[in-house]
């Protein structure tokens, strides 16, 4: 290899390292022995793994996390999908607003949304219970919904509802055998980016989960505040590989998404 | 017709009474009358943007007119919503459902009618038979090419034995040679169902050897309604003669007038053209001739047609078949003559010195 080359290969990859230490330090640590945070770790077992999975207090915020992302996903895909069939029939000054105020948690930084539903939950007694935590996180979550289902809709032809009436079928048999089917995929990458987001979030579970409602992520940082051990670590390591798991499963969905779609255009 | 085809239905009529679209400020469509019969093939010929496909999608149901009626069978369908209709559409792009099998794509209007299983699958197969497809109704439409595509479209769209098919340019994405069977395939198809056919399209080559009928539109109004042979013979105004077939204008001064025929002087000469009309002695017009109907004065022993003029050729090219020659009049009009190629025929060199002839018959006024 040439030095033109080497030079840039080290930069690239210098950069590929610094952003993946951390996670690689994360994922070490939790197979470590010691009983406290240590890098490099003086022997390798899976004990701490042992102490998380023996743990109510980690497993109770595991299981709330798990169903609140649940009820979110449900939520989120629902409302979104709606929203985003709705804004697509929009005249176009009304969709652009309509768009922006669906997707304004996603412009807005985190930190304003998470006051704003701390003050209005709190007067009704939402602070500190699953409900109030996936009524939060379903506001998060619609975003990805319905910009993964207006990307879906844009990809279809609208001769295919034309056909699909001329054909005799009513618009609701046109919407549940031929429009839901062709916007399954995005409907799908929605539902897994409501779960990821819910799944993940910190800053309004900071708020609003109180003492009722301890969500994962939120135990995790009451952990790193009160005590350091590596328990903290294999929880981090057990929560990337779902995260991987799931974004991959998007990843795939959109792929098989984009291929229907310029085979469509292809004809 | 042929009435004792397997599955032949009258065909519906359909009337078109001052049908009108208005979008914001542009009339798309622009008092249309169409009285369209029964098992009529009717072609809506025009340009782009001249209302042909809003005609069709206010016939299928998809836009709803500003104004007039639309009646199938003497019964307004106006108020109708598209998939209450019962008529068969093949669109452009074939529009097939990406997701389904060719199968479940002609199935699919059975499926809406309640048809049972089996029933389904006779008459699916019996469609495919129909376009020429048999034993490919489980591929998915990806699978095939864009003329099967069409077929397939066809086939789910007359599954279903409407009385009625609209037709929005659908050979436009397939190339000659098989836009060109395709052609011949669906003139068997409307012989043998007997259903009523409206068929969309911008390419006059296609309207005038499909259509029993053209309506040729223009600026979203009907510029004449009429068989093939008479749009091309007897162009009713100038822009007919132009948008079907090749044209020569040539402006003139009316002089006389006998029976059905006017006298007009045109490039120095006395010209006779046919004209419905009566327009006043003194009147400027336009008369128009087909290029190949012109010919060389002394190419034509024997009989010589009544109109005749002194052209120079100002450009000649051999064109195979035939040979298409520039011609310059007397004033300066620009004309074509087109002349079929012979061996025997001497050819024209440019700037030679011709006198044409042609008949009165091809000669009208617009």
């Amino acid at each position: 290899m040439s030095a033109t080359r080497v030079l840039p290969a080290t930069v690239v990859g210098l950069i590929l390292l610094f952003l993946a230490f951390p996670i690689v330090v994360v994922i070490v640590v939790s197979f470590s022995s010691a009983t406290y945070l240590t890098f490099p770790p003086p022997a390798f077992g899976l004990k701490w793994y042992e102490a998380y999975f023996s743990s109510a207090d980690w497993l109770r915020p595991t299981w709330l996390s798990l169903w609140v992302a649940a009820a979110v996903v449900v939520l989120s895909t629902l409302l979104g999908t709606l929203a985003a069939l709705g804004i697509a029939r929009l005249p176009r000054a009304a969709r652009i607003v309509v768009a922006g105020l669906v997707l304004s948690p996603l412009i807005v930084p985190g930190i304003v949304v998470a006051i704003g539903i701390y003050y209005a939950f709190s007067r009704y007694g939402l602070v500190g219970s699953p409900p109030g935590l996936i009524a939060a996180h379903t506001c998060l979550a619609v975003p990805f919904v319905v910009t993964s289902v207006s990307a879906s809709l844009a990809g279809i032809d609208p001769r295919l509802e034309q056909a699909a009436l001329s054909l005799g079928a009513t618009p609701r048999g046109t919407f549940f055998q031929v429009t839901l089917p062709l916007i399954r995929p995005g409907v799908l990458v929605g539902a897994l980016f409501a779960f990821i987001t819910s799944f993940d979030e910190l800053i309004v579970a900071l708020f609003i989960s109180g003492s009722g409602a301890v969500t994962l992520p939120r135990r995790m940082w009451d952990d790193l505040r009160f005590q350091i051990d590596p328990t903290i670590a294999a929880v981090s390591t057990l929560t990337i590989v779902l995260t991987v798991v799931l974004m991959a499963a998007a990843h795939l969905l959109r792929k098989r998404a984009e291929a229907q779609v310029t085979r469509m255009a292809k004809t | 017709m042929n009435g004792t085809a397997p599955g032949s239905i009258r065909g519906a009529s359909v009337l078109l009474a001052d049908l009108e679209k208005k979008y914001d400020r542009t009339n798309a469509v622009d008092g249309v009358s169409l009285d369209i019969r029964s098992g009529e093939f009717l072609t809506l010929l025009g340009p782009s943007g001249s209302g042909k496909t809003t005609t069709l999608m206010m016939i299928a149901g998809f836009e709803t007119p500003t104004a007039g009626d639309i009646a199938i069978d003497g019964q307004s369908v106006v108020a109708m919503p598209p998939y209450r209709r019962n008529i068969g559409m093949v669109f452009q792009n074939y529009a097939l459902f990406p997701h389904l099998t060719v199968e479940e794509n002609i199935g699919f209007p059975l499926k809406q009618r309640g048809v049972p299983k089996a029933e389904r699958a006779k008459l699916v197969g019996e469609a495919l038979e129909l376009v020429q497809l048999p034993g490919y109704g489980g591929r998915h439409p990806r699978q095939l090419s864009g003329g099967q595509q069409q077929r397939v479209a066809l086939a789910r769209a007359i599954v279903f034995k409407p009385r009625l098919l609209l037709m929005d340019e659908p050979l436009g994405a397939l190339d000659k040679q098989l836009r060109e069977n395709l052609q011949l395939e669906m003139r068997r198809l409307h012989a043998d169902l007997g259903i009523t056919f409206i068929y969309v399209t911008h390419d006059q080559e296609e309207a005038l050897t499909m259509s029993d009928r053209i309506a040729v539109m223009n600026d979203g109004k009907v510029a004449q309604v009429g068989r093939p042979e008479d749009l091309y013979d007897r162009p009713c105004n100038r822009f007919v003669a132009g948008f079907i077939g090749e044209s020569n204008f040539l402006p003139a001064i009316v002089r006389s007038l006998e029976d059905d025929i006017v006298v007009a002087e045109c490039e120095g000469v006395l010209v006779r053209a046919l004209c419905p009309a009566r327009p006043a002695t003194g009147t400027q017009v336009t008369l128009t001739t087909r290029p190949e109907r012109l010919r060389f004065a002394d190419t034509l022993n024997g009989h010589a047609p009544q109109n005749r003029m002194s052209v120079t050729v100002t450009e000649a090219v051999f064109a195979g078949e035939r040979c298409r020659y520039m011609l310059r009049a007397a004033d300066g009009t620009s004309m074509v003559l087109k002349e079929p190629s012979s061996a025997a025929i001497r050819r024209r060199n440019v700037g030679e010195q011709a006198e044409i002839a042609w008949s009165v018959a091809d000669t009208i006024l617009v």
